[in-house]
């Protein structure tokens, strides 16, 4: 091998570590910064781990919202039709939030089931749904048909 | 009766598209001057007729001609004339028809102004863009109909969506999509060259300006788009890791990597291979961008149109481009020579270094954006990427590129020696890393150790271009000395990237700033009430209605004060569009250099309260200011007169090369 050949290899070697290693942070970070969604069925069924990043959608139950004296804190619920789970923000709402809108909500879930949110997304169109929401919806219905066809006997 | 018009129009745009894809290609390969010389005349006709209907229905949306579906979707009587034209591109079918439009604008402007180039290439380019010009023009006939007609007649329009009312979304997207279509040239010209088996140094000559330009458009399109998102959505930020963003940020990564190997490839004749390559993926990343933000795949709040048989028609198209070119590029390459011999340190490998980070980060930047379709897909459950690990990765090569962006402008082509260049930088070293300390410490304000690292860096760039301007301007003297240089062939290329690269430096101080130390709090205030905001103190004197073109808002009055001193009063605004109901968030600003007031109204808890957000937002206008240097580089570099003037020895050998049947691999040295 000449010097010049080794030197080279060394260049490369060193090119590919380099980059090995920065991938291997990237992929690290990346799974780490992934966030889950999971609807209010699969919270209240025990799904959701306590205390991550996670997101959460369904649709604002009419009458559950709540306003604390601070003004800012907000409490409501949202639900797929089949549970439903409590969720609590701090902080200006976006400009479609109201009762009966699909909203999406990050943030983390505490011990006793109640959602601390850091964000509410709603959408900017008035008849669209965020498609997890409408999964979510789509699932609960069909799981509580299943279980009225089989005459509860489902737990 | 005019809406026909258009649709027929479209429809002959087509058929010439399809001379224009045929014949110039065929001519070439054959030997058929008759043919070849057909390119032009067909781009000029096929630019006449689309010329032609987007003019008709921009006449529908100004003469409220209810009767066409997407006009009646998107326009509306009350509509400013401002935006009665921007809604024509405010959706899905005129979006395209945009799309096309500025296509074929690249193709006229490519036949005129490439006088230079020999017959034979120019009629590949051209035939290269008449195919893709097929593609599109196909698929807005067959399946999104700009023209089509609704019955009954509504006797109002459904009005443009309210977010879209804005200067700076008017001119958004067409800039966009100049860079987005002008890549398509970049690719012809690969594709074009690969076909007649002859990269070399004149082949990225000529395409060089035109990359340059588009990813200028790109440039500005994306900078535009930040600004109004930070403008118009009213919550203060100015780049959210939407995969629709993401979709106009890889090309323009990938356009990035193409135009600096473009630069070793004009300059050295290395890296052929490699460039043809970048200007594939730049393209294939373009056409991505509109299937992502066109077939409404995915959750985002640009997605405005939502149509599966969309999507599919522009993924098969996507496969048969990717899967098209990378085939002729594998039947191709291997005869393509390697060209120019270079050393292990040279500004060639600073080069690649960056050609590689940067395509590292495109990578990520798509995984990121993929990886909740792919988790769908493969029944992983449904996640989101959230926007830290975008901004980690940014954190993690930026530091890399900037480096090799302080030694690349100072290196030399082939050999450098490092001892020698890092005595040059010496004293760019110390002045940075003084800097970052300076600023990592807590002296003038709230210390950071990332705001260390942004301003070393940015002083890293400042200073290699004070040293290699000094290098260049050595037998210069003075302004006078400046200007000559600045005329001589490449010296606009050369200032193009001075600017260019200062506007990197400005852009990560903005960036870095706005991030460490922005300042937001949500209150509730009563009027007369004050608070206090980074030294600045706001007066809230209450909200009162107002009656706006088309639509409705509560306004809010605030005063700015700083100490004792009035120095603005700000009027946030919510918003009801009479249309489409729907609430606006309008924010107020007060603008500076070193910093922004920002006020959105959030809303009304009785008595008179208002809950609102106020932000202090420091040097947030260095980003958008960074972004527009960058442009104007590019604007400086792709104007350089060695563009304009081809030397008559080179197109003599131009053309003998390029003669016959065309199919003579001329690759310099072996």
């Amino acid at each position: 091998m000449t010097p010049k050949r080794r030197k080279r290899l060394i260049l490369i070697a060193a090119m590919v570590a380099g980059v090995g290693v920065a991938i291997g942070v990237a992929l690290k970070a990346f799974n780490e910064n992934l966030m889950f969604f999971y609807s209010p069925s699969a919270v209240v069924g025990g799904e959701a781990p306590a205390g991550h990043l996670i997101r959460v959608g369904g649709l604002v139950e009419k009458g559950s919202v709540k306003r604390k004296k601070d003004g800012l804190t907000v409490t409501f619920d949202i639900t797929d039709f089949a549970e439903t789970i409590k969720v609590q923000y701090t902080g200006i709402l976006p400009d479609l939030f109201r009762e009966g809108q699909g909203i999406v909500a990050r943030g983390r879930l505490q011990k006793d089931n109640l959602f601390v949110a850091e964000e509410v997304l709603a959408k900017h169109d008035e008849k669209y749904m965020p498609p997890e929401v409408a999964d979510a919806l789509k699932t609960a219905h069909k799981n509580r048909m299943d279980s009225l066809a089989t005459g509860g006997k489902s737990p | 009766m005019i809406p026909e018009l258009g649709h027929f129009a479209l429809i002959l745009a087509l058929i010439l598209a399809v001379i224009l894809a045929t014949f110039p290609m065929i001519g070439s390969l054959v030997n058929i001057p008759g043919w070849v010389a057909l390119g032009r005349p067909a781009a000029f006709g096929q630019f006449f007729f689309i010329a032609i209907a987007f003019g008709c229905l921009v006449n529908a949306f100004l003469t409220n001609d209810f009767s066409v579906a997407y006009v009646a979707q998107n326009g509306n009587t009350l509509l400013p004339t401002m935006y009665k034209i921007s809604a024509v591109w405010g959706a899905h079918e005129g979006s395209l028809l945009l799309w096309v439009f500025i296509l074929s604008a690249w193709t006229v402007a490519v036949s005129m102004l490439a006088r230079n180039l020999p017959a034979v290439m120019l009629a590949r380019v051209l035939s290269v863009m008449g195919l893709v010009s097929i593609g599109f023009l196909s698929f807005l006939l067959f399946t999104s109909n700009p023209f089509a007609r609704v019955f009954p007649v509504p006797a109002q329009g459904g009005d443009l969506n309210p977010l879209l009312q804005d200067p700076g979304l008017a001119i958004h997207p067409p800039m966009l999509y100049m860079g987005y279509v002008g890549m398509s040239v970049a690719f012809s010209f690969a594709i074009a060259a690969l076909i007649g088996g002859r990269l070399d140094a004149s082949w990225a000559r000529w395409s060089r300006p035109w990359t340059t330009i588009a990813w200028t458009f790109l440039t500005i399109g994306i900078t535009l788009g930040s600004w109004w998102a930070y403008n118009e959505l009213g919550w203060g930020g100015w780049w959210f890791w939407d995969p629709v963003e993401n979709a106009s940020f890889m090309p323009w990564l990938a356009a990035t990597a193409l135009i600096h190997s473009l630069a070793v490839t004009e300059k050295r004749g290395a890296f052929k291979r490699w460039t043809v390559l970048l200007a594939l993926l730049a393209f294939s990343l373009s056409l991505l961008g509109t299937f992502l933000v066109r077939s409404g795949v995915l959750t985002s709040v640009h997605a405005f149109a939502t149509d599966p048989a969309r999507g599919l028609f522009i993924l098969i198209f996507l496969c048969v481009v990717i899967g098209g070119s990378l085939s002729l590029y594998a039947v191709r390459a291997p005869s393509v020579s390697s060209g120019g011999k270079f050393d292990m340190f040279s500004r060639e490998t600073l080069l690649l270094g960056n050609n590689m980070l940067l395509v590292i980060i495109t990578t990520f930047v798509l995984l990121g954006t993929l990886a909740p379709l792919i988790y769908e897909a493969m029944d992983w459950g449904k996640i989101s990427v959230g926007f830290p690990w975008f901004n980690r990765m940014f954190v993690i090569f930026t530091p890399f590129l900037v480096v090799l962006m302080g030694l690349g402008p100072l290196a030399r082509w082939k050999h450098q020696d490092p001892a020698e260049l890092a005595r040059q930088m010496r004293v760019a070293l110390l002045i940075s890393l003084g800097g970052g300390i300076l600023a990592a410490l807590p002296l003038l304000h709230r210390g950071s150790v990332w705001a260390g690292l942004a301003v070393a860096l940015s002083l890293w760039i400042v200073c290699s271009l004070l040293l290699s301007l000094r290098q260049r301007l050595r037998y210069r003297r003075g302004l006078t000395g400046l200007w000559q240089d600045f005329g001589m062939k490449g010296g606009r290329s050369y200032y193009g990237m001075v600017v260019a690269h200062f506007g990197v430096a400005v852009f990560i101080i903005g960036v870095t700033f706005v991030l460490q130390y922005n300042v937001q709090k949500d209150i509730r205030l009563s009027p007369g009430q004050s608070t206090e905001l980074a030294g600045y103190t706001l007066r809230f004197e209450g909200v009162h209605s107002r009656q706006g073109p088309n639509y409705r808002a509560h306004r809010g009055t605030l005063q700015l004060y700083r100490g004792k001193r009035e120095i603005a009063e700000l009027h946030p605004e919510k918003r009801i569009y009479t249309v489409q109901t729907k609430p606006m968030t309008e924010s107020a600003i007060d603008v500076g250099f070193t910093r922004d007031i920002y006020v959105s109204l959030g809303e009304g808890l009785g008595n008179g309260d208002w809950s609102m957000r106020l932000y202090y937002k420091p040097f947030v206008r260095w980003i958008w200011f960074g972004g527009l240097l960058i442009a104007i580089g590019g604007l400086l570099a792709a104007s350089d007169r060695r563009y304009r003037i081809a030397s008559a020895r080179e197109r003599a050998l131009a053309s003998a090369a390029l003669g016959g049947n065309g199919l003579i691999a001329n690759g310099g040295s072996r």
